[in-house]
């Protein structure tokens, strides 16, 4: 079997369009395979400043640091990333900052990598014990909609929001066979 | 380790901090969970002073995003040895971001001071300006008494960064001076006299 991933997959640049029109300014990542084409567009827009990572829970600070002096951002990763951001995720829940994360799951649906598998099946429950509002999407017709009501919830809220990007949505990576 | 060098450092923190805060003007200050947070309170509380309680690691990333967000003001960074050094993978973030507005201080007593004055890696060889410098910062110093501390003191306010200093202060327990500890309450003080009264 081939690569599941299909061709020129056009969500990201759905959500990166939200983002624009919730003048998001800094967008921070540590990449994903299936974040690739919305890093893309980060990286080379002139009115998003893109934040590389070495560790995602940088990123939660780094966007309330943002939020403090006046910037929305967005934080991008892979479900591996989470449990980076556990203890660091007090942050945005003791004082109340709005985030936005983006997550692509790994270890979910078709995951050919077991070693992705025991953080994947755990993302979404670890999010929600840490306050994280929690928005799954398993479909692509669903991306749009579900990005918009989960900026909506973290910008206007202010509130900490996490979209589940599904592996059935992004196409589980393949080993080779 | 050495767990007795730093108890005979000439440097003391809340002067330290005193002399960094006296002339702060329109400057933003973070600093870091513990004994930063209550030397900076110590100087006086300030909406433009976000003082962190929690989140043990992310002072210099939350600074970074500050610091973008607000290129013309400087943004300083108080924070501690133990506060450095688990956030320290942060430091390399700062540096592909290079932004000149934004100096970190390290208070380094070598000491986890709120939890029983354990000794931290800098305590044996660890080197916090070398780590900045190797990944990236192109100024960093390490001070040790009051005659460095007085020479540096008007780069790490005015000077382009992005910079570091480890500034070796006594290890030393000192009368807790504690900021308000409602973080939404401080994040809507710093935003409403930063951004104006609307922005809370």
């Amino acid at each position: 079997m081939n690569d599941t991933m299909p061709a020129a997959p056009t969500w990201p640049d759905e959500i990166f369009r939200i983002l624009r029109d919730f003048e998001v300014a800094q967008m921070a990542y540590v990449p994903d395979a299936g974040h690739a084409r919305l890093i893309e567009r980060a990286v080379t827009a002139n009115e998003v400043r893109a934040v590389p990572l070495t560790t995602e829970e940088e990123g939660i600070a780094l966007l309330a640091g943002a939020w403090l002096g006046g910037e929305r951002g967005a934080l991008l990763m892979q479900s591996s990333g989470v449990g980076n951001c556990i203890n660091m995720l007090s942050l945005a829940k003791t004082c109340r900052f709005p985030l936005l994360m983006l997550v692509t799951m790994r270890g979910q649906w078709g995951e050919s990598n077991p070693w992705q598998v025991p953080m994947g099946q755990i993302t979404e429950d670890v999010l929600k014990l840490a306050g994280v509002l929690t928005f799954p999407v398993d479909s692509v017709d669903d991306v749009e909609e579900t990005v918009l009501a989960a900026a909506r919830m973290a910008y206007e809220g202010p509130a900490a929001t996490a979209v589940l990007l599904s592996q059935r949505l992004i196409g589980a990576k393949s080993f080779g066979k | 380790m050495n767990t007795e060098r730093a108890k005979d450092y000439p440097l003391r923190r809340r002067e330290v901090v005193a002399a960094l805060l006296r002339d702060r003007d329109e400057m933003l200050v973070v600093t870091g969970l513990g004994a930063s947070s209550w030397d900076a309170a110590a100087a006086g509380d300030h909406p433009l002073t976000f003082p962190l309680w929690g989140a043990m690691g992310g002072t210099v990333s939350m600074a970074l995003g500050l610091a973008l967000a607000q290129p013309e003001r400087r943004v300083l960074v108080i924070t501690g040895d133990g506060d450095a050094l688990m956030g320290a993978n942060g430091l390399a973030s700062v540096t592909v971001q290079n932004p000149a507005n934004l100096s970190i201080v390290v208070l380094d007593n070598e000491r986890y001071g709120e939890t029983g004055m354990q000794p931290t890696h800098t305590a044996g060889t660890t080197d916090l300006a070398a780590m900045a410098a190797a990944v990236g910062f192109q100024t960093t110093g390490t001070v040790r008494d009051q005659g460095e501390f007085d020479a540096v003191l008007p780069a790490i306010l005015r000077a382009p960064g992005p910079m570091l200093h480890a500034i070796k202060v006594r290890a030393e327990d000192l009368p807790l001076t504690l900021p308000p500890r409602d973080g939404a309450h401080l994040k809507d003080r710093f935003r409403a006299a930063l951004l104006g009264p609307e922005a809370g």
